[in-house]
């Protein structure tokens, strides 16, 4: 008979009250065990693990002392089970409506699967435009499919989906309430530019005289206008008016107005009068998918970014690469028309270094292959790659490479120390001529030193978290790790939940990713979402920590202690009070207490209390010496 | 006494606390990886190292235990947000206190351990036990129990010297 | 009919508790109606032989004060105990060592040194011949005893079983007058005990909850002594104004006296309800809401705690979970 038969037998022949299975690690079957108790009738919050597997045989070699630990184990889960309270879950009901942070890929793809499952979707987008970073780019590996003939459908299908409501030029300012049930008040910053009235029609664009360098989408190498699209086929078709670059606002509001004076609209699109406006939204579930952003090169003085005038980043060459982008799909150097004869490309710039990311950025290979094939099919030029190692796991991925390899550019395995415009000697002065770009480097399958003249270097900068995403997270009440991505509630078996019920995760906010998986993510996570609507209703842990309200004395020491605000106080009661649906058992405030008013239903102070005594129940105690 | 001098018989008992994300799962990686470390603590799982009260380390102590390891998610990573900087405050004042009852800092050590760090876990039990080998036998007298209602025999005034 | 027994003792303990009791006024007068004073050292005149023949259980209530530190209060302890229906714990010295219990951080043999040793670290200490009092000592009249100092202070109930608890440093007059009244109305057949081991005379909660200031959500930033700050607000919590205040973790039923008027509280009702250790709920609750994330600036938060142990434990070390120094522990009887 199987072990789980015949726990159900005993559960049912001895009326069994509490269970512990001394076995393997609760992470792998505390849920298989509460379901047998369950089955039998039994609270499944009446049973206990004891992990003699992950914990004892495994790690011990010193049999007599495994056994002892073993039977101390089981000892302090059985002293434990005896104080288990039998316990409800938690029943909250999901709001149909869900929300999107983020309109990269991901956020679109995301924002479409539950739209078209036919529910209402709120899709915040920070920037003016859907699109995030793929908007910006030529080619896709490893297909090289052209990035806007796949991304602009998408976007434009998630303009045009009656069930997901934009909200471009916007931001999340405050998140309250939990899963099933949050409330949420996003910003709308001014356009200056009535989204109602506007046709898109661009005359103002036209007609602004103010032109600047635009850092953003043409990652400063190309310019826009005061009043501007972000791009061409931007999702949706309004401008937006920069008030730092705009005549009429630097000088205090007088002058220039030439926008509005041209918009052929009545009345005006023009709203120079134009407020940020808050809105509210309630929504059951949420997806952030705010993607990355790109590591600053210039950190890497050696490399010469921002310095040496031909040394470029990867997103540059994305631009530079565009047909619609600054120079119309050539590639050259910074003087705009010459093209490179040698070019140079240096993977993991800020990535898989201690001293920046210790993290790989998981695109930035294919990205360099890509970018050496466009190069290399543009201008016919010497291509470098300068590689660590080649990681291309995906599909078609490493047929890509060979592809490249075909192509003949030139591969080097080594970490370029160094990126020099100053020769040696006049010697090789002469020999590579006038604005030549030294890469020195040790090629470590040569066994050597190599120094490699070319025109153009490309530095594959690597994917970084958003700057801000620690305070994103705590509007949000999820965590990142130490270096910024979002954790995700388990890295292999729930990679898009968090630890907040009803928030998750798309894309390369939790960490790199190529499009494939912020795509696969995006539909992950929408169906997660859906899996909650469709539910209607969510069984929550019961491990939740309550408030005693006789005992409590109104200190206030709990009250900054909840990172998920499950606490309040009562004003005119003078106590505190636990929202259990927002509590997330972490047991912090049961911890911090000093009236020992809060309860930790599930881990509570007798349960711990008795698990140690348990524990330590074989320890040969002396007695003090003066008790006789 | 150094690790070879092996008249050092003495096993400690010390008693893990571990949050549900990190520590404890790193204690679970290093058991699906097969790494040996030494038999002497013995874990108990709480959701979070927010979760662990200094009550918990002063019983575990005063209950026979020769030390007392509190672990968590590395700072920053805590998935509760922050609440394993209120575990290091609390562990930083229990030490200055515990100082003051003559326990020496090496018998209640604070460690971060992610999940992926099972083989970290691993060395940092290692390190506690000989820490705490070295230093012998906490030993922590039991609490005294009070004598039955009506003790059996009292002895005389004159015999206790009043 | 003859009125039921009545006793009152005063172990190691300072004598406020015997104030407090006084301090009842006219309700003493209640007493002496209600019970017969069988044995009261401060009040009145019996020998400990006097109790020693009295019968086991005739006295119907025994108040204890004072713990446990030397044979001599061990003994009455186990008297007292044997010859009292009802042993009440009273004052906070009986129930969890109080301020003599703070004597467990050091070692019996440091403590002789500090008070009788010539050129010790105690600077009142006069005494170049280095006398030290002797268990037994001969002088021409004949042999005179000490009780000899046992190595660490106990409670009470560490000691023999305890009914009731009254705790406080003193317990409040009103508190007592109450216990007494309830005491009365049992006698009197009027009311039931209260179940074995109740704590009489106090709160369900801590002192913040009869403290009249204001709170808001607590930071801490630094933690100062009174007299290093400027004069305080009247009305906002003294712990958010950079006081370790012990009102947090100390049972109620003072009226929160001490904070009132600007003083924080010491602690000395002891824990609240439930709780095991009280000195180890003061420190979660202020390690918790130090305002630093980086170990040293969370020391340079904690170093203004110089003597965590007495801040923590002022009142109630000698029960705690530790209960004292390890040397201590370790002494020989
Ligand atoms: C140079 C380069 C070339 C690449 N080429 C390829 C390729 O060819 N093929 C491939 O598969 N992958 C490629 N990648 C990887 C690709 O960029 C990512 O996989 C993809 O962008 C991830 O999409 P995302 O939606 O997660 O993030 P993003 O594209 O970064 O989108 C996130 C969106 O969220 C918005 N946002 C951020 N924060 C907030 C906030 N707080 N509130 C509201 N909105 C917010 C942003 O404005 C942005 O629109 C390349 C990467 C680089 C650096
Ligand atoms: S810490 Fe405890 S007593 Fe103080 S307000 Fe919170 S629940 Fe109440
Ligand atoms: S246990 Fe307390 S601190 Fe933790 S989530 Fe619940 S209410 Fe918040
Ligand atoms: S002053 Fe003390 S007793 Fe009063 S509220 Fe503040 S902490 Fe509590
Ligand atoms: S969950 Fe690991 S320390 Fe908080």
């Amino acid at each position: 008979m199987a072990g789980q038969e015949l726990i159900e037998q005993d559960i049912h022949e001895q009326q069994l009250t509490r269970v512990v299975v001394a076995a393997c690690s609760p992470h792998l079957h505390e849920k298989t065990f509460r379901g047998v108790c369950e089955r039998s009738g039994m609270n499944p919050y009446l049973s206990e693990m004891a992990s003699i597997r992950e914990h004892v045989a495994w790690v011990h070699t010193d049999k007599v002392a495994a056994t002892a630990k073993a039977k101390a184990i089981v000892s302090g889960t059985v002293e434990r089970v005896l104080k288990n309270d039998p316990l409800e879950a938690i029943r909250v009901p999901i709001d149909a409506q869900t929300l999107v942070v983020g309109g990269g890929i991901a956020g679109i793809q995301a924002a479409l699967e539950v739209a078209e499952a036919g529910y209402d979707v709120y899709l915040i987008e920070r920037e003016a435009s859907l699109g995030g970073h793929m908007a910006q780019f030529d080619k896709t590996f490893p297909t090289l499919d052209c990035a806007a003939c796949i991304l602009t459908p998408k976007m434009a299908s998630a303009g045009a989906h009656p069930k997901v409501h934009l909200f471009t030029w916007s931001e999340v300012e405050k998140v309250e309430g939990f899963v099933g049930n949050y409330t949420v008040t996003v910003k709308k910053k001014p356009r200056y530019v009535d989204e109602d009235i506007c046709t898109g029609c661009g005359i103002c664009v036209e007609k602004c005289p103010v032109l600047v360098v635009d850092d953003k989408f043409e990652a400063g190498i190309g310019y826009r206008k005061a009043i501007y699209w972000p791009f061409a086929q931007a999702v949706p078709n309004l401008p937006v008016l920069d008030t730092e670059t705009c005549t009429y606002y630097i000088g205090g509001k007088g002058g220039c107005r030439a926008c509005e004076k041209f918009c052929p609209t009545v009345p005006n699109s023009i709203k120079f009068d134009q407020k940020e406006e808050r809105v509210t939204l309630k929504v059951g579930n949420i997806i952030l998918a705010t993607g990355w952003d790109l590591f600053n090169a210039r950190r890497i003085p050696q490399y010469g970014y921002g310095r040496l005038a031909n040394v470029f980043t990867n997103l540059e060459l994305e631009r530079m690469c565009n047909a619609a982008g600054p120079t119309g799909g050539k590639v050259v150097l910074r003087d705009g028309q010459t093209a490179p004869k040698r070019v140079g490309i240096v993977h993991c710039v800020g990535s898989r270094d201690r001293n920046y990311n210790r993290h790989c950025s998981a695109i930035c290979c294919m990205q360099s292959l890509k970018t050496a094939h466009l190069v290399k099919e543009r201008t016919g030029a010497e291509v470098y790659n300068f590689y660590i190692d080649i990681r291309t796991p995906g599909k078609e991925y490493d047929e890509f490479y060979q592809r490249v390899l075909d192509d003949g550019v030139h591969f080097v395995r080594g970490k370029v120390a160094e990126i020099s415009d100053i020769p040696f000697d006049p010697a090789e002065a002469s020999r590579n001529g006038a604005g030549t770009l030294y890469i020195q480097v040790e090629d470590t399958l040569a066994g050597m030193q190599r120094r490699i003249p070319v025109d153009m270097v490309v530095l594959a900068a690597g994917l970084e978290p958003r700057r801000d995403s620690s305070e994103v997270g705590k509007t949000f009440g999820i965590a990142c790790s130490s270096n910024g991505w979002f954790i995700e509630k388990h890295a292999k078996m729930d990679p898009i939940a968090t630890m907040t019920e009803g928030v998750f995760v798309a894309g390369c906010a939790g960490g790199p990713k190529d499009i494939p998986a912020s795509v696969s993510q995006g539909s992950a996570a929408a169906a997660r979402v859906l899996n909650y609507i469709r539910q209607g209703e969510l069984a929550l842990e019961p491990v939740r920590a309550s408030v005693l309200e006789e005992r409590c004395s109104g200190c206030r020491i709990c009250n900054g202690l909840c990172p998920f605000n499950a606490i309040s106080f009562i004003e005119e009661r003078k106590v505190t009070e636990i929202n259990a649906a927002l509590c997330q058992g972490c047991g912090t405030c049961v911890a911090a207490c000093p009236a020992g008013a809060i309860q930790g239903t599930g881990f509570s102070n007798e349960q711990l209390f008795a698990q140690i005594e348990g524990l330590l129940r074989d320890v040969n105690r002396s007695h003090e010496p003066e008790v006789v | 006494m150094s690790a070879l001098d092996n008249t050092n018989t003495f096993e400690p008992v010390i008693i893990g606390f571990t949050c549900n994300w990190c520590s404890y799962r790193a204690a679970d990686l290093a058991g699906t990886s097969r790494i040996k470390y030494p038999p002497n603590v013995r874990l108990i799982r709480v959701m979070c190292s927010g979760r662990i009260d200094p009550t918990f380390v002063l019983k575990a102590l005063s209950d026979g235990a020769d030390g007392v390891m509190i672990a968590g998610c590395h700072p920053g990573e805590c998935h509760y947000l922050e609440q394993n900087y209120k575990a290091l405050r609390r562990h930083r004042l229990l030490q200055k206190t515990l100082a003051q009852f003559g326990i020496e800092p090496a018998r209640v050590r604070l460690t971060w351990a992610s999940a992926a760090e099972g083989a970290l876990f691993a060395q940092e039990i290692a390190t506690m036990v000989d820490e705490v080998k070295q230093l012998g036998p906490l030993n922590w007298p039991a609490r005294p129990v009070p004598v039955g209602s009506v003790p059996a025999e009292i002895p005389v005034l004159s015999e206790v010297g009043a | 009919m003859s009125k039921p027994k009545f006793a009152m003792y005063w172990a190691a303990a300072c004598g406020g508790c015997e104030i407090a009791v006084l301090n009842i006024d006219e309700k003493v007068l209640d007493l002496d109606a209600n019970f017969e004073v069988a044995f009261w050292p401060a009040a009145m005149d019996v020998k400990y032989k006097d109790v020693e023949a009295m019968e086991d259980a005739s006295i119907l209530v025994t108040l204890f004060n004072g713990s446990i530190r030397t044979d001599e209060n061990e003994h009455m302890a186990r008297l007292l105990r044997r010859k009292s229906r009802i042993l009440v714990a009273f004052g906070s010295c009986a129930n969890e060592g109080c301020i003599p219990g703070l004597a467990n951080l050091s070692s019996r043999e440091s403590l002789f040194e500090r008070v009788y040793q010539a050129n010790a670290t105690s600077p009142s200490t006069e005494n170049p011949n280095n006398l030290r009092p002797q268990a037994s000592s001969q002088v021409p009249e004949g042999t005179l005893t000490l009780p000899p100092l046992q190595a660490v202070i106990r409670t009470l109930d560490q000691v023999v079983e305890v009914d009731y608890h009254v705790p406080g440093c003193p317990p409040e007059s009103r508190q007592i007058a109450a216990v007494l009244d309830a005491l009365i109305a049992v006698v009197k057949g009027e009311a039931e005990l209260p179940p074995k081991g109740a704590v009489l005379g106090a709160g369900n909660s801590t002192v913040c909850d009869e403290c009249a200031r204001k709170r808001d959500v607590k930071q801490i930033g630094k933690i100062s002594r009174i007299q290093e700050l400027p004069p305080l607000a009247t009305d906002v919590c003294l712990l958010e104004q950079g006081l370790m205040c012990a009102g947090p973790a100390t049972r109620s039923g003072c009226d929160s006296r001490c904070p009132n008027v600007g003083a924080p509280c010491i602690g000395c009702y002891g824990a609240a309800p439930g709780v095991l250790d009280q000195g180890a709920r003061l420190m979660t609750a202020i390690a918790s809401v130090v305002d630093a994330n980086e170990p040293d600036a969370i020391d340079r938060v904690l170093d203004g705690i110089p003597d965590p142990a007495g801040s923590f434990y002022r009142f109630s070390l000698a029960h705690s979970l530790l209960r004292a120094n390890r040397a201590a522990l370790a002494e020989k009887p």
